[in-house]
């Protein structure tokens, strides 16, 4: 059973269907007993850094994410704002972060060499795979994703970066270590190629 | 680099696609689930609902589609046609749209932009506008007016100034559709386009004209869209979607090259 984490943002749905679709047996829950019994565990969504942290506080479901789940070694899938949350902190509301993984999440720069940069990116960019990880099996390097997003995490360790795009700068797309793996483009909305590394997720 | 989107644009009435020649005699072209799931797997980015009854007692009917596409396709789709409130849009999205498209409604009550943004993001918040060349005149400094109940009322509004105005408002994207060349297969207005375009800086999306991807061509390339509405060039299966991309990539055009399926 695949956890999906309801911490009262949109979006949820969609996951559960990609899962469905892809023959995997999914929970939409805010229950802490119920994530920890998941064999799986994904946070996907879109919001803001600030209202998705103090939902999962209120929730008291950041400790047990970050305790219970990521330093357990659970696999673990972060999708979008999903991937920023695990940093430290985030520029979006200057607010404090899960701190899973050491960095932290910056606003794309509003011009690139003078000329100007537009922020949110909305759309397909392609994905460069900088590390093999089983999650890409069968996903051609430089495939295309769809983004939505304004803010991109750094993480301080390089190492951890498996997917990087370009937007005005180039920028971690997706990262991993261990059981934990997370993607700033949006899985559930990125066609064949996003349900292939949704579905390799499930098999890892 | 975001590559430049194909926006399959499917017109529903109870239920039914239908696509209209000027918003006249609308014909039945097919079932909205199939087809949404057959633009998928040929590869479009991204698809657009517009529930053209509109009217209180389908909009049950809509919602159902809408829940029964998100079951089925895995790119975004944005649903528009007759939403008026945030409850309007918070239907649609929680059924499975990615984006609500806002038209009337938003030049009637432009504060439910900045609402919709508010409450949903402004990712989520298409500003679609309904374009026609009515000539220059003060109040109309461009010539472009904005036109809406479906085509029927004129309302003064400038369009250039309505597409900076919605920008500030917080919309996300802007939907530019010319009345004018809407079901002509003439190809896209692309003065009207290319200038909302270098007047913002959100995406814009072209819509209204598209008869052969060299039309897209010279809306992505010419007029500086990031987007592009398609409906009876793809509908009526004279131009499959792979082959309109292939005809871009070649000419220069950035596209996405998977498709839906697995």
């Amino acid at each position: 059973m695949i956890a999906i984490v309801d911490y009262r943002a949109g979006n949820l749905t969609s996951v559960a269907s990609a899962l469905q679709h892809l023959g995997h047996r999914c929970v939409i829950t805010d229950r802490a007993d119920q994530i920890c019994a998941a064999d799986r565990v994904i946070l996907p969504g879109v919001g803001a850094a600030g209202a998705t942290m103090d939902n999962l506080r209120r929730l008291e479901l950041d400790w047990v994410l970050r305790d219970r789940v990521i330093a357990a070694g659970k696999p673990f899938l972060g999708i979008c704002i999903g991937i920023q949350i695990l940093m430290d902190r985030s520029a979006e509301d200057d607010a404090r972060c899960l701190g899973a993984v050491a960095g932290e999440v910056k606003r794309f720069p509003a011009t690139v060499d003078g000329r100007p940069l537009k922020v949110p990116q909305i759309g397909w960019n392609k994905v460069h795979q900088v590390r093999p990880h089983p999650v890409f099996t069968g996903v051609p390097d430089h495939s295309h994703f769809y983004f939505v997003n304004s803010y991109y995490p750094v993480p301080a360790d390089s190492s951890v970066v498996i997917a990087t795009a370009e937007h005005g700068i180039v920028f971690c797309a997706a990262l991993a270590r261990g059981n934990l793996v997370a993607t700033q483009f949006h899985l559930e909305k990125s066609g064949a190629a996003g349900l292939r590394v949704l579905d390799n997720f499930c098999r890892l | 680099m975001l590559c430049k989107r194909i926006i399959p644009c499917l017109d529903v009435r109870a239920g039914k696609v239908t696509k209209g020649i000027e918003f006249q005699d609308n014909v039945d072209v097919g079932d909205p689930v199939a087809m949404a799931r057959a633009y998928y797997e040929q590869g479009a980015d991204e698809l657009v609902f517009y529930d053209i009854t509109a009217s209180n007692e389908r909009r049950g009917i809509m919602i159902d589609v809408v829940r029964a596409v998100a079951r089925e396709i895995f790119i975004p789709f944005s649903v528009g046609g007759g939403l008026r409130t945030l409850e309007d849009m918070r239907a649609v999205l929680l059924a499975g749209a990615e984006k609500v498209s806002i038209d009337s409604g938003a030049v009637r009550n432009p504060e439910i932009i900045t609402q919709g943004a508010r409450a949903f993001g402004s990712q989520c918040i298409v500003l679609s506008m309904q374009v026609k060349k009515t000539g220059a005149r003060p109040q109309v400094p461009s010539g472009y007016e904005v036109v809406i109940d479906g085509g029927r009322l004129f309302t003064g509004k400038d369009a250039i100034a309505w597409a900076r105005e919605g920008e500030r408002l917080g919309a996300g994207e802007l939907c530019i559709n010319s009345i004018d060349r809407d079901g002509t297969n003439l190809g896209f207005e692309l003065d009207l386009t290319g200038t909302i375009s270098r007047a913002v800086s959100i995406p814009v999306i072209a819509s209204g004209g598209a008869g052969t991807p060299e039309h897209l061509r010279q809306a992505f390339l010419e007029a500086g869209a990031d987007a592009a509405i398609v409906a009876s060039m793809v509908h009526y299966g004279r131009y499959p979607i792979p082959l309109i991309k292939r005809y871009l990539h070649e000419h220069g055009v950035e596209v996405r090259n998977g498709a839906g399926s697995e």
